[in-house]
């Protein structure tokens, strides 16, 4: 099982051969290295936010909670380095904690008051806006981003490689450790195949669905704070634009919707595939509208031929 | 009904008499403490919110009976508005045909869905991701800029008064109620949908009709958002291609099935309880404005409103006897 390559995480590598292939039709700067050092560099902040949606995938949950979060952790994090030196040693730190808090209020919501996910999250999200609109109306909070974030945002380390890039490795690496070689991670397949069966072996699966939905919210709050140094500042809307790629992402890497099913390397081709898409799609100088009609006619047909669920007689 | 079947329809109907109770007390306090009282335009101006929101409710209910959820629902919607403001205007017979194409083009919206949803065997939540971006392409290429108008007797006569005090919104979504929900709720195949809610696999193995009660839910579904766009129409006299409008439209209109007594989990709740949700909903944030509450908290009064709501589901807990019964 373990050595066979998943048909659906082929496939996505082969779907992003043949966008470049596309592209470099189009323009022979789309092969260049600078441009694909680019491109992984953007994906970098849709692969921080789309690893935690792939652990709540991965439980058979779903997260709707990631814009507002990923706009508190930016938002937040750029507030806080407002209070001098202190402030700019805490930021990064304290956005990561705000989205960790809402994390567990959707993991408590969903763990031990057994509520359908989708709702709790969309109530956190609602609150998560609530609470911005108040914090910048009422407090006029500072909204430029850290030097320190800024530096892992936007700054090249070792071979000209970008940072962020290199926090998505590391984020990458530990997730892939966490899934597949730690009793947490095989709790979070466990549940997402049969969350009865799971209680049943003994799994602490309340504790396990508190945590990931933490972490997830961590995650999301820390793609908003790459995201804020990036741009150099923070905005309300800013996550908006993350929740549908991420999701998307995640299932079109084959993880399935369902849960218990699904394979980090899978999200990492979905996320680079979808990058890849909206800026093949810009450079090309598509209009708006057909950029959406092709963006979700992609993620359609793509799902049609390798996501397909059973027959109600299988 | 005999005396003896009034307890099962209490419990039938528990979440629709509790959100009528909710929206009845909270328009109450709303009413009576309205700076300028309950005059025919102050009821007038919150129909037409309420029912706005009411007729997407009842769209995103006829999915979520059937344990799905339509995600394009609020997109649907902006397709329709931005339809509508291009071709319902002109003689009475261009806009009678505009208004019909504008409904068509919604249920073939929803018909997407469905084949999508049955054939194609996706998840309704990823399906109405993906197929609510085209749709939103769409209306963006019909109005990159807002704009457009649509024929002013039919706007006026949907959004004014009927016998001079009667909100002619409500006597629409009267229609809409008494036309397709109660048909549809006592037909074989609304009754197959709350079967497929309750339980696919047996009402698969019973030989209730999945495929055709799940495509007529999800395109009548898809022709109610259109008579929603078309609404919106009426009410601003112009399209506008605003994906927030549509996302903020299908979380609210989630969050009204929720206050509705809907199951998300399928098979459940009633349209009629979503449309009450839809008007607490409303009614909820013109609270606000009565009671002069600054209107940066309204954002967080309203999504605290919608917490505690759903927390309110939490309380089957205290009716669980097994534990194993909380694991699905």
């Amino acid at each position: 099982m373990r050595h066979r390559a998943d048909p659906a995480i082929v496939s996505a590598f082969g779907c992003i051969a043949a966008l470049l292939l596309v592209g470099s039709l189009y323009s022979s700067s789309f092969l260049s290295p600078e441009y694909l050092l680019q491109q992984l560099k953007v994906a970098s902040f849709l692969g921080v936010i789309a690893t935690g949606a792939m652990v709540v995938i991965l439980l058979g949950q779903i997260d709707l909670s990631v814009p507002w979060v990923v706009a508190v952790g930016g938002m937040m994090s750029t507030a806080i380095a407002g209070f001098g030196p202190v402030g700019q040693a805490l930021a990064i730190p304290a956005g990561v904690a705000c989205g960790v808090a809402l994390g567990l209020v959707n993991g408590a919501g969903v763990a031990y008051l057994r509520l359908p996910s989708m709702v709790v999250t969309l109530a956190v999200n609602a609150v998560a806006q609530g609470l911005m609109v108040v914090h910048t109306g009422g407090f006029s909070p500072q909204d430029a981003s850290s030097p320190a974030m800024r530096f892992i945002a936007t700054g090249h380390s070792v071979f000209g490689i970008p940072n962020a890039l290199l926090v998505w490795a590391v984020i990458g690496a530990a997730a892939v450790f966490l899934l597949t070689r730690t009793t947490f991670g095989r709790v979070v397949y466990a549940i997402g195949n049969r969350e009865r069966a799971a209680y049943l072996s003994g799994a602490r699966t309340r504790l396990v669905v508190l945590v990931s939905f933490a972490l997830a919210g961590g995650l999301s709050a820390f793609g908003g704070v790459l995201l804020a140094g990036y741009a150099s500042k923070a905005a309300q809307a800013m996550g908006d634009p993350y929740l549908l790629p991420a999701i998307a992402a995640v299932v079109l890497g084959g993880t399935s919707i369902l849960g218990g099913r699904g394979n980090y390397l899978g999200t990492v081709a979905g996320v680079i595939l979808i990058t890849l898409l909206q800026s093949i799609l810009s450079v090309m100088q598509i209009e708006e509208w057909a950029r959406h009609m092709i963006y979700g006619t992609v993620i359609v047909t793509m799902l049609l031929v390798y996501g397909r669920g059973r027959r109600p007689s299988e | 009904m005999t005396r003896g079947d009034w307890p099962y329809w209490l419990r039938e109907h528990r979440g629709t008499l509790l959100a009528l109770a909710a929206f009845l007390l909270m328009f109450a306090i709303y009413g009576t403490n309205h700076p300028a009282g309950l005059n025919a335009n102050v009821a007038n101006t919150a129909a037409n919110k309420g029912v706005l929101l009411a007729i997407v409710a009842m769209a995103q209910t006829l999915v979520v009976l059937t344990s799905g959820i339509d995600l394009s629902v609020g997109m649907v919607m902006v397709l329709a508005n931005c339809l509508a403001s291009t071709i319902v205007v002109g003689s009475p017979l261009q806009v009678v045909l505009g208004v019909l194409g504008v409904l068509a083009t919604g249920a073939l919206c929803g018909a997407i869905n469905a084949l999508i949803v049955i054939h194609g065997r996706l998840q309704p939540i990823v399906t109405t991701i993906a197929t609510g971006a085209v749709y939103y392409g769409v209306a963006l290429a019909l109005r990159r800029v807002p704009g457009g108008d649509i024929d002013s007797t039919l706007g006026d006569a949907l959004t004014g008064k009927v016998a001079g005090w009667i909100p002619a919104s409500l006597v629409l979504l009267l229609v809409l109620v008494l036309v397709i929900w109660l048909p549809f709720r006592r037909s074989e195949t609304g009754r197959a949908v709350y079967a497929i809610g309750s339980a696919e696999m047996a009402a698969y193995m019973s030989g209730v009709p999945i495929r055709r009660a799940k495509f007529a839910a999800y395109t009548l579904s898809g022709l109610l958002a259109a008579i929603a766009g078309l609404f919106v129409t009426c009410i601003t006299s112009s399209g506008e291609a605003s994906a927030a409008n549509g996302n903020t439209y299908t979380l609210y209109s989630i969050a009204a099935v929720v206050l509705g007594g809907v199951s998300l989990f399928g098979g459940s709740g009633s349209a009629i309880g979503a449309i009450f949700g839809a008007l607490m909903f409303r009614t909820i944030g013109d609270l606000l404005f009565v009671f002069n509450l600054e209107p940066l908290w309204q954002p967080l009064f309203q999504g605290l409103v919608l917490a505690a709501a759903v927390c309110l589901g939490a309380l089957r807990l205290l009716r669980v006897r097994n534990r194993l019964d909380l694991y699905g």
